[in-house]
C-alpha cells in the first residue's frame, strides 16, 4: 500500500482526502440550498441545520489535515507534458480551491457562533465561539458562504473539465493518478 | 452631520411640542438604557419567545391633566433585531420577515391618545417592513418624579397586538403565532 505521495504518485491519503472533500462539499452544498427553504414545521428543519454544521467541522478537521499533509508529504510534481499556462493555471486554480474551501468553513462558522453560542458536532462536543457580535456579522459572513460555495462550485467544475480534458484529448493519467496511478513517464 | 442632526432634534422637538403649550418635552432615556422595545409571539402555542430591538429612540409628550394632547414618536432601527440566536436573528432579518435591507427602520408615530380606565388608549401609525397601518398601544404610567441628578423622569408602558400578515410578513410560523405582541416600556427624560 502507498500511503504517502511520491515524486510520480499520489499516495492513498491524498487521493481519498480528495474525493472525500469532493464529495462532501457538494452534498453540503446541496444540504444547504434545501436546508434554508424548509418550512418551519418540516421534521428536518432542525435537524438538517445541525448535520450541515457537524459535516462542516469535520470538513474543517480534513482540511487542516489536508493542508498539513501537502508539507508532510508533498504531492507529485506536475507532468512533464504540461505546458507553462497548465502548470500556472493549475496552481491558481488549486490556491483558489484551498482559499475558498477554508473561506466557506470559517464564514458558516461565524454565522452560527454570531451571537456566541457554540457549535454542536453531532451532539459528541462543542466547538465554542470565538468571534462574536459584530456588526451584521451573521448576514456578512451568510453572504460571504452562499457566494463563495457558487465560486468553489464553478472553480471545481473547470478542475474536474480540465481533467476530463488531459484524460481523453491529452490521454495523460492527470486523472487517473488522482485514482492513485503510478506514472511512468 | 451634526448640524442636520441639531435641526432634526429641534424640528422634532417643535412638532411634538406642538400639540399643546403647557405639555412637556420627554426624551426617551437612550443613554442610560431605560427604555427597551420588546415583542413576545407564541413558539408552536406552547411557550413565549421574547425579542427586542436594541436600537431605537424617540420621545413623548406628557401632560397629565390633558393626556389628549401627547404625542409619541418612536423610530426603531430593524437590523438591531435581537432574540439571543444568531440564526434565528439572521432569519429574522431576511426577506423572509423583516426585510432589514429594504425597509432598515420601523417607526410608531401617535395620532390620538384618549384615557381608558387608569390607563391610555395610545392610537398612532405603525410601520413595519415597509407597510403603514394603524395601531393602538395600552399604555400605563408606571412612574414620575424628580430623579437624584437634578431631572425629571416619567415612565410609561405600552403593549398591543400586530398581526404579522397585515405587515406583508406571510412566512407561516403556525396557527398560534399569526401575532405579535408589542411592547415598549421606556422612561422619558424631561426635556428643560
Amino acid at each position: 500500500m502507498q500511503w504517502k505521495n511520491s515524486p510520480v504518485q499520489f499516495g492513498h491519503i491524498s487521493v481519498l482526502m480528495h474525493w472525500l472533500v469532493a464529495f462532501a462539499f457538494y452534498a453540503m452544498f446541496a444540504l444547504g440550498l434545501w436546508m434554508v427553504g424548509l418550512g418551519y414545521y418540516d421534521g428536518w428543519y432542525h435537524r438538517a441545520p445541525e448535520l450541515h454544521k457537524s459535516i462542516g467541522a469535520c470538513v474543517f478537521a480534513v482540511m487542516v489535515f489536508r493542508l498539513a499533509w501537502r508539507f508532510i508529504s508533498p504531492p507529485p510534481s506536475p507532468l512533464k507534458s504540461y505546458s507553462t499556462a497548465t502548470r500556472v493555471g493549475s496552481w491558481l486554480a488549486h490556491v483558489v480551491l484551498f482559499v475558498g474551501l477554508f473561506t466557506i468553513l470559517i464564514s458558516g462558522y461565524l454565522i452560527s457562533t454570531a451571537e456566541g453560542q457554540p457549535i454542536s458536532v453531532f451532539g459528541w462536543f462543542d466547538i465554542p465561539a470565538t468571534l462574536f457580535g459584530l456588526n451584521q456579522q451573521a448576514d456578512i459572513a451568510g453572504v460571504i458562504h452562499l457566494w463563495v460555495a457558487w465560486g468553489i462550485v464553478i472553480v471545481s467544475v473547470l478542475h474536474g473539465l480540465a481533467a476530463l480534458k488531459h484524460h481523453f484529448i491529452d490521454r495523460d493519467i492527470t486523472l487517473t493518478r488522482m485514482l492513485g496511478q503510478r506514472r511512468s513517464d | 452631520m451634526f448640524k442636520k442632526t441639531t435641526l432634526g432634534l429641534t424640528l422634532a422637538s417643535l412638532l411634538l411640542a406642538a400639540g399643546s403649550a403647557t405639555a412637556a418635552n420627554y426624551k426617551i432615556d437612550k443613554e442610560g438604557q431605560h427604555a427597551f422595545i420588546e415583542f413576545r409571539i407564541k413558539h408552536l402555542g406552547y411557550s413565549w419567545l421574547y425579542g427586542s430591538f436594541n436600537d431605537f429612540d424617540g420621545g413623548f409628550t406628557f401632560d397629565e391633566k390633558d393626556p389628549s394632547a401627547d404625542k409619541v414618536k418612536v423610530t426603531i432601527n430593524t437590523t438591531s433585531v435581537f432574540t439571543n440566536h444568531a440564526e434565528r436573528d439572521k432569519h429574522l432579518r431576511s426577506a423572509e420577515f423583516l426585510n432589514v435591507t429594504k425597509h432598515p427602520q420601523a417607526s410608531f408615530t401617535s395620532t390620538s391618545v384618549t384615557k381608558e380606565g387608569d390607563g391610555l388608549a395610545v392610537t398612532g401609525d405603525f410601520t413595519l417592513n415597509g407597510v403603514t397601518k394603524p395601531l393602538t398601544l395600552q399604555a400605563k404610567l408606571v412612574g414620575q418624579g424628580e430623579d437624584p441628578w437634578g431631572g425629571y423622569r416619567a415612565g410609561f408602558e405600552a403593549a398591543g397586538n400586530i398581526k404579522l400578515k397585515d405587515y406583508g410578513i406571510t412566512t407561516d410560523l403556525g396557527p398560534a403565532s399569526q401575532e405579535v405582541e408589542l411592547i415598549i416600556s421606556v422612561e422619558g427624560v424631561r426635556e428643560k
